[in-house]
């Protein structure tokens, strides 16, 4: 096995990358994979709430990179899924306390024995972010149909271009179409058109993964949920299956138009 | 070791360190650089530092490799000075200045646009996005769209193929025959010449246009072939 290093990541907070994270990981355990999430918001940990694992938490990454533990012991596995695990941020440490080199060489580490790698980014442009993408063989960004989410991810965009991270793919989180439709929302167009770069997924807007994480159960898990089902749609993207875009909205035929906008690029 | 000190040269400026490079190639430079503040890291704890390295042309990924190997050692990159294009673009494209508060004395042999139908152009063949800052010293001819947060500085034209929504400023030493033309022409910020400022509400039409100073103040006017022949 070599695994896919995959960086979630948006340039403004609060998008919901660590969700995301949580989310795509979770579908793709469910589907057999075996996953390893990394934490890299170190000072500000959540992915561990996020997925219901805070309370297990003995060693951090900081402890691995530091040499105090081995990387097995700092892997924490899932309560469900006997193939997802998490390696949690430290929460006493700030982001100094990691270099890209660090993570380069973790990643390196559990490569052989894994199939994905999923890291949680940081908010922002700066350390924690460079160490996040470093390790990276691809970049998802996830935006809000919001101007200042888009400006910030077309930011990331244009960073990750400059340093020739090639396969960077697009989620738009939190879409509501019947805002859209009232014109006071930006569409998946509207996004898509500014950034110009591939779509891999939008996910509706949806109580259910406010409630999810806050249970520590992310929405990928609950077979009904909307949310739930464009997250599993990412995971088979992210595997290489050819899936169809979710109709969010019949009426206006938002679905064709947007698989037409995905299959541009 | 004598040989590994000249071939880096270090010297404080106002706001940090200067670094100067020589000839030798990148790879010993580098490595002098490193072994340098490795030797003397309180000196360097917490630098800001300027990379002025001349003719060299520095690609991406050296750059990117060089920023975090200093970052791991607590040094800040912040400006890469350079007599090619080509890695002052990159240099821009990374967030780095390519200026710093001292000119450089080679700036005033640059080239200076006086005849605005000819000079050196800076081809960008990509999508120029937010927090990039293009300066040039001749035209900019941009093959992609200008996002909104972008920013481009020219003395001499801008002429963008694709859209344009981000900040330009055309002739920007003064230059009042400087013109901006783009496919759709939405700037946030628009200034041609000295101080012909205007704000932008404008949306885009979906015809070319063009921005040129008359009578003292900026006007966009849809672009049509021949007209270029009375600037």
């Amino acid at each position: 096995m070599t695994a896919q290093v995959i960086t979630i990541s948006s340039g403004k907070g609060g998008v919901g990358k660590t969700t995301t994270v949580a989310n795509i990981a979770v579908a793709l355990a469910s589907d057999g994979a075996k996953v390893v999430c990394i934490d890299g918001d170190i000072g500000l940990r959540n992915l561990d709430v996020v997925m219901g694992l805070e309370n297990r938490i003995v060693y951090d990454i900081v402890d691995v990179i530091e040499g105090r533990c081995k990387l097995r012991q700092a892997m924490i596995r899932d309560k469900h899924l006997s193939e997802l695990y998490l390696i949690p941020a430290a929460q006493t440490r700030d982001k100094n306390s990691v270099s890209p080199s660090d993570m380069n060489r973790l990643c390196d580490e559990l490569r052989p024995d894994v199939d994905f790698i999923l890291i949680d980014s940081p908010a922002g442009i700066e350390r924690g972010f460079r160490n996040a993408i470093a390790p990276a063989d691809r970049v998802l960004v996830v935006t809000n149909p919001e101007v200042s989410a888009v400006r910030d991810a077309d930011r990331v965009v244009g960073i990750l271009e400059a340093e020739e991270k090639r396969q960077t793919a697009l989620i738009i989180n939190r879409l509501n179409p019947a805002l859209v439709k009232q014109h006071d929302m930006l569409s998946a167009e509207d996004v898509l058109d500014l950034l110009g770069i591939r779509l891999i997924g939008i996910v509706p807007e949806d109580e259910g993964v406010i409630v999810g994480s806050n249970r520590g159960v992310p929405v990928a898990q609950d077979g009904k949920s909307r949310a739930g089902q464009a997250f599993r749609n990412i995971a088979k993207r992210i595997r290489g299956e050819d899936v169809a875009f979710m109709d969010l909205d019949k009426q206006s035929g938002l679905w064709n138009r947007i698989q037409k906008m995905a299959g541009r690029k | 070791m004598d040989d590994l000190a000249s071939l880096v040269q270090i010297k404080g400026l106002r706001d940090g360190l200067l670094v100067s490079l020589s000839d030798a190639p990148w790879e010993e430079q580098r490595a002098a650089l490193l072994s340098q503040i490795d030797e003397k890291q309180s000196f360097f704890q917490g630098a800001r530092l300027a990379l002025d390295v001349g003719t060299q042309i520095l690609r991406v990924n050296e750059m990117v490799e060089l920023r975090d190997h200093l970052s791991e050692r607590n040094v800040s990159l912040w400006a890469v000075v350079s007599e090619s294009p080509t890695t002052e673009k990159t240099a821009q494209l990374l967030g780095l200045a390519t200026r710093i508060s001292k000119p450089r004395p080679e700036e005033a042999h640059r080239f200076e646009v006086q005849d605005l139908g000819e000079g050196t152009a800076l081809f960008l063949n990509k999508t120029i996005r937010s927090g990039a800052r293009i300066e040039f010293s001749g035209h900019v001819v941009v093959l992609g769209d200008v996002n909104p947060g972008a920013e481009i500085i020219a003395e001499g034209n801008i002429i963008i193929w694709g859209r344009l929504r981000g900040a330009v400023h055309a002739g920007s030493k003064g230059n009042e025959a400087a013109v901006v033309c783009a496919l759709d022409f939405a700037p946030i910020r628009l200034q041609v010449g000295p101080d012909a400022m205007i704000t932008s509400n404008k949306k885009e039409t979906g015809k070319p246009e063009m921005a040129f100073i008359r009578d003292e103040r900026v006007v966009i006017e849809p672009w049509q072939a021949g007209q270029q022949e009375n600037l």
